[in-house]
């Protein structure tokens, strides 16, 4: 039965955040798993128990105001609970003012039917300048170090999903959306794109790679030297 | 109070065909048009997915029999149709519509999303809502509220032919040039609002048009629901008598009423964008694309409530026949639907949490969202307790019910998981949503409707469906339900996208782990044609049944609702004399009654709602 062990099934995390969310996920699992077996337990107890059987009948039972409460009450901790503990992981993935600083790499994506855009705005730090470097579905990132993204597309809205990241954004048209990872083992990623953009939508796709430290400077160098 | 006019028309004149049977007046041939149309659609809808289910096992394969083509038997191979180009799409006159859209019998990608489209437009639109809201409403409304029809016949019958009119027009997309709409039942701008972004012209337009057509016909069903549930209610049927089911269709007349402008008028700001050159979707020109974001799903969350309501109604009508018991805390079960009304408002935003919609709005969303879970729970708690202590049949109605439960709980918990900004991250727009869904609304509604359509018919038609037949109906499509959407939490867990045409372009998911998503694909859409295939033996039952099952006598299954208490077959105007309600719709097993049931219309001295009411005395 381990295909119905849900967390199984993520794709290896690498990012520094991503385990946050896992964690989140697994304690969901787990809390509507036992959810789901205590009901499924009751039903069939109750179907199997209380069938039609000849010279028993069924009990007059209106309902009963103290379990309205109790299970009122439960499921309501529960779900305020549980929306309570992840405003921190929400906060710390999609906030802007809680990026962490001192990226090791800024670059904007554009999506585009049916392409990523990667502009790297060179060694000035500015975008729309000569050094600009422009690359098509690929992305490419130092380990270890946080990447900051400025996220925006050309004509329809594509959304920006890298599995192994756990992060996904949509990238609007007209608009510049924030947002930050922190890669922590190097290797090639698939980006696909998440929201329907066209006949193309199926196959967009463009390639993280996450470079060890020493191979990044020197793809940066290759790039625009010293 | 409104028995006026209609009791000439009890027992004389023959009404000419047309009235009777076309332009009909009487809620009851109303609601069986909806019923037949629904059943229909349903089928149309279901094909559609069986088309994109074979895509997705097997991409870039000729579907079989309608797409073996010459160039494939004769080479064995065919160009994938993503090389196409954009232009081609245009010059129709060189095709056929087969060729357009099939080219080399392989599903071309636009069509695809055309098809994944209009599959959720037609079973959302015109399924779903005219089952559970037009055919049951129609029929169970008055019979249930002891009324001779509706407040107003004539808007009944305008809104089942407008119905029928937005059918027409969404069905006719398929054929004009470009193609059909593509851009997802959500239809997110600009995608949708500019022409020359996907290519689709007519097809998005019609899409438009036909759904506010809908609408106009959904707003004159709830004017109706709204007005005859408050107005025209028997004696004695106070509100706190009222059968659940009519609660559930009142407070969805209600949010239909109020959410509909809303999408007609994003659809029409979507007509003017593409027709009149207007932008208020478009970045460029000024406009907002999460503008229609906003607006759609302000709308479209309302919507899917609309959607389960009337499906928890039913179900909490056969329950408790078939337990033969009270239903389980009747006013938590009200206030509860109360409490989704009126939350399903202000929680919109859910749909939106990775759109880019500031994150802080998220987190209020999110905290809705959760709460809107706690009277879905509270739903299913009362149902378990429905069965405790229970006497139950295992009639078909039953078993749709017991399905319907358990389905909805799935449906629900994921709910859960998605309600979790965090989490939703990662499956967003992923086949989890997918699998979510079809639990609720085909898990939850659909098998509430098949439940319903067994239960009720023998009132409809006069005769019995088959129950062996419904048995096996009810068997395979159960197993094939399951077998067919629960691996798709899997492949959301995988990370698997909704809406893409091919899958092994990705190697992520070639490589999921422990299984590839391939096989799983293909399961899925062995199961999905097992479960296309069973619905014919239930459209078979019902065909047949109208005309051969066996002649059903006035209280089939001994309920004590009003509409068992009207003739079978129930003539025109229903009621003799109006009946006169007495107390709650759940009395069963009376402790000191001399039989199980205590049908509405009979005094009952022993239960506390049992205090008779002056007889004449007026619903308020
Ligand atoms: C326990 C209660 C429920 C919760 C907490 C819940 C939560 C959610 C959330 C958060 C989403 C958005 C997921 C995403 O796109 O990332 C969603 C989608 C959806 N829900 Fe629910 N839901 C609940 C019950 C229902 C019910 C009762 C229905 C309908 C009968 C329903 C129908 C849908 C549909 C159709 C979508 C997908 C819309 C789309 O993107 O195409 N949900 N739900
Ligand atoms: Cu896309
Ligand atoms: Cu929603």
């Amino acid at each position: 039965m381990k295909w119905l062990n849900f967390p199984a099934w993520l794709p290896e995390n690498v990012s520094t955040f991503g385990q946050g969310v896992d964690n989140l996920f697994i304690l969901i699992y787990w809390i509507t798993a036992i959810v789901f077996l205590a009901v499924m337990a009751v039903l069939v107890v109750f179907i199997i128990k209380y069938r039609f059987q000849e010279g028993r009948n069924a009990e007059y039972i209106e309902g009963s105001t103290t379990l309205e409460i109790v299970w009122t009450a439960a499921t309501t901790v529960i779900v305020f609970g549980l929306a309570m503990l992840s405003l921190p992981q929400w906060n710390k993935i999609k906030f802007p003012s809680q990026f962490p600083g001192n990226p090791g790499a800024v670059v904007q994506v554009n999506g585009k039917q049916f392409n990523w855009d990667m502009t790297y705005p060179g060694p000035d730090g500015e975008w729309g300048t000569d050094d600009d470097l422009q690359l098509e579905n690929q992305l490419h990132v130092p380990v270890n170090e946080v990447v900051h993204i400025r996220l925006t597309a050309d004509d329809v809205i594509h959304s920006f999903f890298v599995p192994q990241l756990r992060l996904k954004q949509d990238a609007l048209p007209g608009r510049f959306i924030n947002m930050w990872f922190e890669a922590t083992k190097p290797g090639t990623y698939e980006i696909p794109c998440a929201e329907l953009c066209g006949f193309g939508h199926s196959g967009m796709l463009g390639y993280l790679t996450v470079h060890t430290e020493e191979d990044y400077a020197a793809w940066i160098s290759e790039r625009w030297g010293e | 109070m409104n028995d006026h006019a209609h009791d000439s028309h009890d027992h004389h004149h023959e009404e000419s065909f047309v009235r009777k049977y076309i332009f009909s007046l009487d809620h009851k041939m109303i609601g069986k048009q909806f019923l037949i149309f629904g059943l229909i659609m349903f089928m149309v809808g279901g094909g559609l997915a069986l088309l994109f289910r074979w895509q997705l096992a097997w991409p870039d394969r000729p579907v079989p029999i309608i797409g073996v083509s010459q160039t494939y038997l004769e080479e064995g191979e065919v160009a994938t149709a993503a090389d196409r180009k954009w232009e081609e799409r245009f010059d129709d006159d060189k095709e056929t519509w087969l060729e357009t859209n099939m080219p080399s019998g392989v599903i071309d990608p636009a069509f695809y999303n055309s098809l994944f489209t209009m599959h959720a437009t037609i079973m959302v639109f015109f399924v779903v809502v005219p089952l559970l809201v037009g055919a049951f409403g129609n029929f169970l409304i008055p019979l249930m509220i002891g009324t001779r029809d509706m407040a107003f016949p004539v808007l009944n019958m305008l809104s089942f032919w407008s119905n029928m009119l937005g059918a027409v027009i969404m069905m006719a997309g398929f054929f004009v040039p470009g193609g059909h709409a593509g851009a997802g039942w959500t239809g997110y701008a600009p995608l949708s609002s500019v022409v020359d972004l996907s290519g689709v012209n007519w097809g998005q337009n019609l899409w438009c048009i036909s759904l506010i057509v809908m609408g106009i016909s959904s707003l004159m069903g709830s004017i109706n629901y709204i007005t005859t549930i408050i107005n025209m209610r028997a004696p004695g049927m106070t509100w706190f008598r009222l059968p659940l089911a009519i609660w559930a269709l009142f407070i969805v007349a209600i949010l239909l009423l109020l959410a509909f402008p809303v999408v007609a008028s994003a659809l029409a700001l979507i007509l003017f964008d593409r027709m009149a050159g207007t932008s208020f979707f478009l970045a460029t020109g000024g406009g907002d694309p999460l503008l229609w974001q906003h607006l759609f799903w302000f709308f479209a969350h309302p919507e899917v409530y609309i959607l389960i309501l009337p499906g928890m109604g039913m179900a909490s009508e056969m329950l408790p026949v078939f337990a033969r018991k009270p239903i389980f805390g009747y006013k938590s079960m009200v206030f509860a639907m109360i409490a989704i009304a009126f939350l399903s408002w202000i929680v919109w935003g859910h749909h939106m949490f990775q759109s880019g919609m500031n994150p802080a709005l998220g987190l209020s969303f999110m905290t809705t969202t959760m709460l809107i879970a706690v009277p879905s729970a509270i739903k299913t708690f009362n149902w378990l307790g429905t069965l405790h202590r229970a006497s139950i049949r295992f009639t078909v109605p039953m078993l749709h019910s017991l399905a319907f439960v358990s389905m909805f709980v799935i449906g629900g918990l994921s709910g859960i998981f998605m309600a979790n900004a965090p989490v939703d991250i990662y499956i967003h727009d992923t086949y989890f949503i997918v699998a979510h869904i079809h639990y609720v609304v085909f898990g939850g509604s659909v098998f509430a409707i098949f439940g319903g359509i067994f239960y009720w018919f023998p009132k409809m038609y006069g005769r019995h469906m088959n129950a062996t037949l419904g048995k096996v109906h009810f068997w395979i499509s159960f197993l094939a339900f399951n077998g067919v959407f629960f691996p798709m939490h899997i492949l959301g867990v995988g990370g698997h996208m909704r809406r893409i045409a091919n899958p092994m372009q990705y190697e992520f998911l070639q490589q999921m782990q422990p299984i590839s998503a391939q096989p799983i694909n293909v399961f899925i859409t062995i199961c999905a044609f097992i479960l296309g295939a069973a619905q014919f033996l239930l459209l078979i039952n019902v065909f047949w049944s109208i005309f051969r099952g066996k002649v059903a006598e006035q209280n089939p299954w001994q309920a004590n609702t009003l509409e068992w208490h009207a003739p079978t077959p129930v003539p025109h105007g229903n009621f003799g004399a109006i009946p006169q309600v007495h107390h709650g719709p759940y009395e069963y097993s009376v402790p000191g009654a001399d039989k199980d049931w205590t049908p509405q219309t009979e005094p009952n001295g022993e239960s506390p709602h049992g205090e008779p009411v002056p007889a004449g005395a007026t619903a308020d």
